[in-house]
């Protein structure tokens, strides 16, 4: 494989772990416009680890994860109280906290960025990501995944039921942080050097659009959006100062001629040769 | 005999609910007894799914206590409350997305595994999960939609849905609102039918219903609610023919 298709590749599967980490948490109803915040904190606390102290860049990745994740269910709290739009405009401010606070965190380099890191392997961003995105086709198997659903399609109702409404939006946002970390650990190795501004909002956005694109309803739709959002503009190079353009009238054509996405519940089974519900 | 001169299972006592100035319960004392099935009725808005949605948790009680068994359930998260024993029904049926009837009656039974449990597949649920679902299935007659999502089904079928979901974690009560609103008079006698063999197997039910005839010919005990009020109570045939009832809800002609 060339250098340039290994570097669309690794962006891919970053972006991959991006679109996972929006997808869980609106697996229960709430939409994240901050991930990117939280992909930065990742990428901030795996390259500390990494050239600071030492830590080897796994370690480091479960260690960005965790401690993601542990943000990740502080900021679910809050957002606890809000819905809808009001809870994608707290993320979206969120995000551009963090963005602000590494702009000024001089011992990580300030506006100046960070540096140090050591290139990672595409094969070994798709070894996180594909072995994430396995994780995650798994747990949507699981009483868990019905127990989200629930908690997304009728809060009250779950609760009336039983459910831990809570604990279920909180654990979600708590499990889509440590992914949006391990995304940024890969981005910081992968490009060797970050600054806050490659984590910013329109970052965010493309997560959140490799979703809605790829099909919100199965994970394999946040695989197939992210590679469509990768490739697509440079399949579309022949149309050269056009073709950003061209990806842009693509995007509402697919959305208006698909709203549930590329891949949903039941093509997704079609494909496998799985039978479907009714 | 009253609920309340037997063992009662739900008491309610002086319960007060308000919002802003209005009074949708003022002072609503009643009791459900073991086994039996209990009826509220009265003219729209006079506090009835108030009522439901302050037992639940789903409203908090401004004044009052209410006791499940014994146990003081007031002001518990709708969780808590559920999980120590009262389910319901909701006035329009509420069923999750796209779950399969299959689904519903595996995510209702939340308690009792642990979290590793309920993170591996489905199928692989403990066999008393899915024992209690394949008997409620059968018990409900939906075996031949096992696999359907919910939602899909007609209208009469998703409230057998929602009713056998919430009969599946075992409650102690469950709570119907209107069980039989927008059906024909067979799937009504079918309901009918269910209602009485759940209560038989030791259920109580408490029902909110606008069907008279329904009513008076399932339930154990009435009360009659008007405007946030109890003003009778009693059995079938002592509440059709009390003066303060004919005028508030049945009306002189019936």
């Amino acid at each position: 494989m060339s250098t340039y298709y290994a570097g669309l590749f690794a962006d891919a599967g970053i972006l991959l772990l991006g679109a996972l980490s929006v997808y869980i948490i609106l697996a229960t109803g709430q939409l994240s416009l901050g991930n990117a915040g939280l992909m930065g904190i990742g990428a901030y606390v795996t390259s500390y680890l990494t050239v600071n102290v030492g830590v080897p860049i796994t370690a480091a990745l479960t260690i960005a994860g965790i401690a993601c994740g542990a943000i990740g269910v502080v900021v679910g709290f809050p957002a606890l109280h809000l819905k809808g739009i009001y809870l994608a405009m707290a993320t979206l401010g969120f995000g551009e906290m963090v963005r602000s606070f590494f702009l000024n965190f001089s011992p990580m380099g300030g506006a100046g960025g960070f540096h140090g890191m050591k290139h990672i392997s595409v094969g070994y961003i798709w070894a996180w990501a594909g072995g994430l995105l396995i994780v995650v086709m798994l747990l949507e198997r699981s009483r868990v995944w019905l127990e989200m659903q629930a908690v997304r399609d009728d809060e009250t109702a779950a609760g009336l039921v039983g459910l831990k409404t809570t604990t279920t939006k909180v654990a979600a946002f708590g499990a889509g942080a440590a992914i949006a970390a391990i995304s940024g650990g890969l981005f910081a190795h992968q490009f060797v050097y970050i600054e806050p501004g490659n984590f910013g909002f329109e970052r965010s956005i493309d997560f959140v659009l490799a979703v809605i694109l790829g099909g919100s309803t199965v994970a394999p739709g946040a695989l197939a959006g992210a590679m469509l959002l990768v490739l697509l503009p440079e399949m579309l190079r022949f149309l050269a100062d056009w073709r950003l353009a061209a990806f842009g009238g693509l995007l509402i054509v697919v959305l208006l001629v698909r709203r549930q996405g590329i891949l949903d519940r039941s093509l997704f089974r079609l494909v496998t040769f799985r039978s479907s519900p009714t | 005999m009253s609920p309340a001169d037997q063992t009662s299972l739900l008491n309610l006592n002086a319960v007060t609910k308000t919002f802003g100035g209005i009074h949708a319960l003022s002072d609503v004392s009643c009791d459900v007894a073991q086994g039996q099935i209990v009826g509220f009725i009265g003219p729209n808005g006079a506090g009835k799914a108030t009522m439901f949605n302050v037992i639940t948790g789903a409203y908090r009680a401004d004044r009052g206590t209410i006791s499940l068994a014994g146990t003081m359930i007031t002001a518990q998260p709708p969780y808590r409350i559920a999980r120590s024993g009262i389910s319901r029904t909701f006035q329009n049926i509420r069923l999750f997305g796209d779950m399969t009837v299959w689904e519903h009656l595996i995510v209702a039974q939340p308690h009792g595994e642990s979290l590793l449990r309920r993170l591996l597949p489905i199928g692989w649920a403990s066999p008393g999960v899915l024992h209690r679902a394949q008997e409620v299935l059968e018990f409900f007659g939906l075996e031949a939609v096992r696999n359907r999502v919910a939602r899909s089904l007609p209208y009469g079928i998703q409230r057998k849905v929602e009713m056998a979901r919430a009969v599946t974690a075992r409650p102690k009560l469950l709570l119907l609102d209107e069980p039989v609103a927008g059906m024909n008079h067979d799937e009504a006698e079918d309901i009918r039918k269910l209602m009485l063999q759940l209560r038989d197997a030791g259920l109580s039910i408490l029902l909110i219903e606008h069907d008279m005839a329904f009513v008076m010919n399932l339930c154990d005990y009435l009360y009659v609610l008007d405007f946030g009020v109890v003003i009778a109570q009693g059995r079938p045939h002592e509440v059709r023919a009390n003066p303060l009832v004919l005028d508030a809800y049945l009306g002189r002609a019936s």
